[in-house]
């Protein structure tokens, strides 16, 4: 395979997972400003960090929903905007077109420009709409690569940059949030934490399976534990890296070769199956937030550079 | 004017009946209704062409005309004869200017048509590339004017695109009407991609040894026939490639791979000759392969089509292709040219002089109908502003009679009439000639215009040969 086909299957992995996840941060992010309790923009501000968009600092200007749906969803610049990674995803899959299956062009092309001739007061206003239209091109893509594409190695490229980008949103939210999931805040107690706890699941759009697993009693330590290191949950760090492994250890078999990014991935996977709640926050639920998020960037770059990027 | 469908005195001829029949069941509405289904269909697989310079939507869509173009057996024998012929006395052509120029010392085709033409490559003097094919996929322009009046307008031996239409167009239609194509009426052509493969291989280079590894090289997405170039690479299993993917190395061509190097045999390549190779061609090309032409002429990669082919084409070459299958053939011409004034020729630019509103003129090297004259469509005004530019540069331009060209029955929202149609085929060269009973038909969408070209206006439609 071309490494620039292998490249581009990647990126539209990755372009993908970043607009569905942006949805389910914007959602988040709509919820908690509905809050009675919120007088700030703490809210909006978090959710724009956890995408990766803060906003210019010295900018003192009290943050809207607007301001952030323009830039979350509308921006046709950042790659942190719904409407970017939609059109990069469909840009690395126009540029293999012979990688991806008629069923997945399709899914990709569909509706493409919706959000291009979109302005901020028709997205303001038609919001969870256009929300459950992005998750829903999403899955649509992803579903019809489960059945239709070959299983080879496009397939793992295209799988892995899903992964890769999913561990990533969920640590740059963690990073965000971690304050509101460590132990100490539960002295502070009230509504406002149930809340703020809470939100962290809706972005995952994890609260039913929460419950299914520990039975409607929220606490940071159990929400921390269930998005960190429940290897069921397939949004979890500890999930999305056993996938990560999937993948390349795929790619190891068919090309032969052990590459140091298999390595990193498999550490990290280990470290995530073994470890306990208890232990990472005796480190420091932030320092393992930063480690992790560190390692993840550099096994993105070994994959790059494994497979000739 | 030759109506494709209709008789002189208003019968339909044999081979519309079944059209004929269809479109009195199916009524305007049904027809209407598949015309917009049709476009969603195309709009959804994203065949869609952009157009230089034009600026505006980067994914217009080609029309489709749903109303198919027929040819009978008897018809397509003739035509694709003459086609055959035409593809190998091109390349006969190819191979003599490149080596020994007999058919210039014959003094049949003046030198300085050739030597100084931007197309011809001095680099290729004495290259021999395999099978002694130069222009792998010729595409040969015809327009109709008569019962048994087929004409070449052109020839394309670069790099003729269009070939994605003629298929899609197909499958289009059998998915719309399948009734149509009972009772195995139409010839098919669904088997071009293996067509094409099958030629690639024939040309790999003499020294290679097991299965070739061939690739379609596109300059990108942007280009304005990626969908073509996408498309063809998919259905024949080669891989797509753009310049920054392959590179050179220890005399030969590699590609980048996930496995790392892989030495390339055959080039399908869709770029223009001034980017293959910024070494050998344009040093201020940021597109190409570094080196890529010295490894073509050591023999160790195949270019389809050779650099250089485009000589043959040209339009002011165009004129002899006649005599050149005379001269390296033996054989009498069986399509035949359009007459053509040479704006070179002092007494030929004379009578253009005299008879421009009646005639249509173009220069040399346009394309895709840009930058050309038709003067009975043009006011006396605009007929002197162009001949003005002829006599500045005569050797430029040439002129043909403004051809009455075949129409064929085209929906124009839900009702018929009638529109001027050419045709492309797609001929194959390799070890032996290939052809698919089948081809491009365009249409001029706009009602009494001859230019069918899409970047101007133009439409395409499906077209059936008739099996025997």
């Amino acid at each position: 395979m071309l490494s620039r086909t292998a490249e581009n299957l990647y990126w539209l992995g990755r372009y993908t997972e970043r607009a569905e996840s942006t949805a389910r941060l914007i959602e988040m992010g709509r919820r908690m400003a509905m809050l009675p309790s919120v007088t700030d923009d703490d809210e909006w501000k978090s959710v724009l960090t956890a995408a990766g968009a803060l906003p210019a600092p010295g900018t003192t200007a009290e943050l809207t929903e607007r301001d952030v749906i323009r830039e979350l969803l509308l921006e046709p610049a950042k790659t942190s905007s719904i409407r970017a990674c939609l059109m990069r995803a469909r840009e690395n899959g126009r540029a293999v077109r012979t990688a991806l299956t008629q069923d997945m062009w399709e899914a990709l092309n569909e509706g493409w420009r919706r959000l291009e001739f979109m302005d901020d007061y028709e997205a303001c206003r038609d919001l969870s709409t256009i929300l459950d239209w992005v998750k829903l091109r999403t899955s649509t893509l992803r579903g019809a690569s489960e059945t239709s594409m070959l299983r080879n190695d496009g397939f793992d490229f295209f799988r892995l940059g899903g992964y890769v980008e999913r561990a990533d949103m969920m640590l740059r939210l963690l990073d965000v949030k971690y304050y509101v999931l460590l132990p100490e805040t539960e002295t502070v107690g009230g509504g406002r934490d149930h809340h703020q706890w809470t939100s962290v699941l809706h972005a995952n759009s994890a609260t039913r399976a929460y419950h299914h697993l520990y039975l409607g009693d929220y606490t940071p330590w159990q929400i921390s534990d269930f998005l960190i290191l429940n290897r069921d949950f397939p949004r979890s760090l500890s999930f999305s890296y056993q996938q990560i492994c999937v993948h390349l250890s795929s790619l190891e078999d068919r090309y032969g070769e052990t590459k140091p990014c298999i390595g990193t991935a498999s550490e990290m996977n280990t470290r995530l199956r073994d470890l306990r709640m208890g232990e990472i926050f005796q480190m420091g639920l932030h320092e393992f937030i930063g480690e992790a998020l560190a390692k993840t960037n550099t096994l993105a770059g070994e994959i790059a550079d494994a497979y000739h990027f | 004017m030759f109506n494709e469908m209709q008789e002189a005195d208003g019968a339909t001829r044999h081979a519309y009946a079944r059209i004929e029949s269809w479109l009195k069941e199916a009524g305007p509405d049904l027809l209407r209704q598949r015309g917009l289904d049709a476009e969603a269909i195309f709009r959804r697989i994203g065949i869609t062409f952009a157009v230089y310079g034009e600026g505006g939507d980067p994914d217009r869509l080609i029309p489709f005309d749903l109303i198919p173009r027929v040819f009978t057996a008897s018809e397509w024998r003739t035509m694709s004869r003459g086609i055959e012929q035409r593809a190998r006395a091109l390349n006969a052509f190819l191979y003599d200017v490149y080596h020994r120029g007999e058919i210039l010392k014959a003094g049949l085709i003046p030198e300085h048509l050739v030597y100084n033409n931007e197309a011809f490559l001095p680099d290729m003097v004495g290259v021999d590339p395999p099978g002694k094919v130069y222009s792998h996929i010729v595409g040969i322009d015809i327009v109709r004017t008569g019962p048994e009046s087929f004409l070449v307008l052109e020839d394309n031996c670069r790099t003729p695109s269009g070939v994605s239409y003629m298929l899609e167009n197909r499958e289009i239609m059998m998915r719309m009407f399948p009734e149509l194509f009972g009772s195995r009426s139409v010839d098919r052509v669904d088997n071009y991609p293996d067509m094409l493969r099958a030629t690639l291989e024939e040309v790999a280079p003499p020294s290679q040894s097991g299965d070739p590894t061939i690739v379609l090289l596109t300059p990108g997405s942007f280009n304005s026939a990626y969908y073509e170039h996408s498309f063809l690479a998919d259905l024949t299993g080669i891989e797509l490639v753009e310049p920054q993917d392959l590179f050179v190395d220890e005399g030969k061509c590699w590609m980048r791979t996930t496995r790392g190097p892989k030495v390339v045999d055959v080039i399908y390549r869709r770029i223009d000759d001034d980017f293959i190779d910024p070494l050998a061609f344009r040093p201020d090309s940021m597109l190409g392969v570094p080196g890529l032409f010295e490894v073509y002429r050591a023999g160790n990669v195949t270019l389809c089509s050779a650099p250089g082919s485009g000589v043959a084409d040209d339009k002011a070459i165009y004129t002899f292709v006649p005599a050149m299958i005379r001269f390296y053939l033996g054989e009498r011409p069986i399509l035949q040219n359009v007459p053509t004034w040479q704006c070179g020729k002092p007494d030929d630019l004379q009578y253009v002089r005299e008879n421009i509103a009646d005639l249509v003129v173009k220069e040399v090297h346009g394309s895709g109908g840009y930058g050309m004259l038709i003067g009975p469509q043009s006011t006396t005004a605009e007929c002197a502003e162009y001949m003005a530019r002829v006599e500045a540069n005569p050797g430029n331009f040439i002129a043909q009679p403004t051809l009455e060209l075949s129409s064929a029955p085209t929906l124009e929202d839900g009702s018929i009439s009638d529109r001027h149609v050419d045709f492309r085929p797609f001929c194959l060269v390799g070890k032996r000639i290939r052809l698919v009973p089948g081809g491009l038909t365009r249409v001029a969408l706009k009602k009494g215009s001859l230019v069918v070209n899409s970047s101007q206006g133009g439409g395409v439609k499906d077209t059936w040969i008739l099996s025997e």
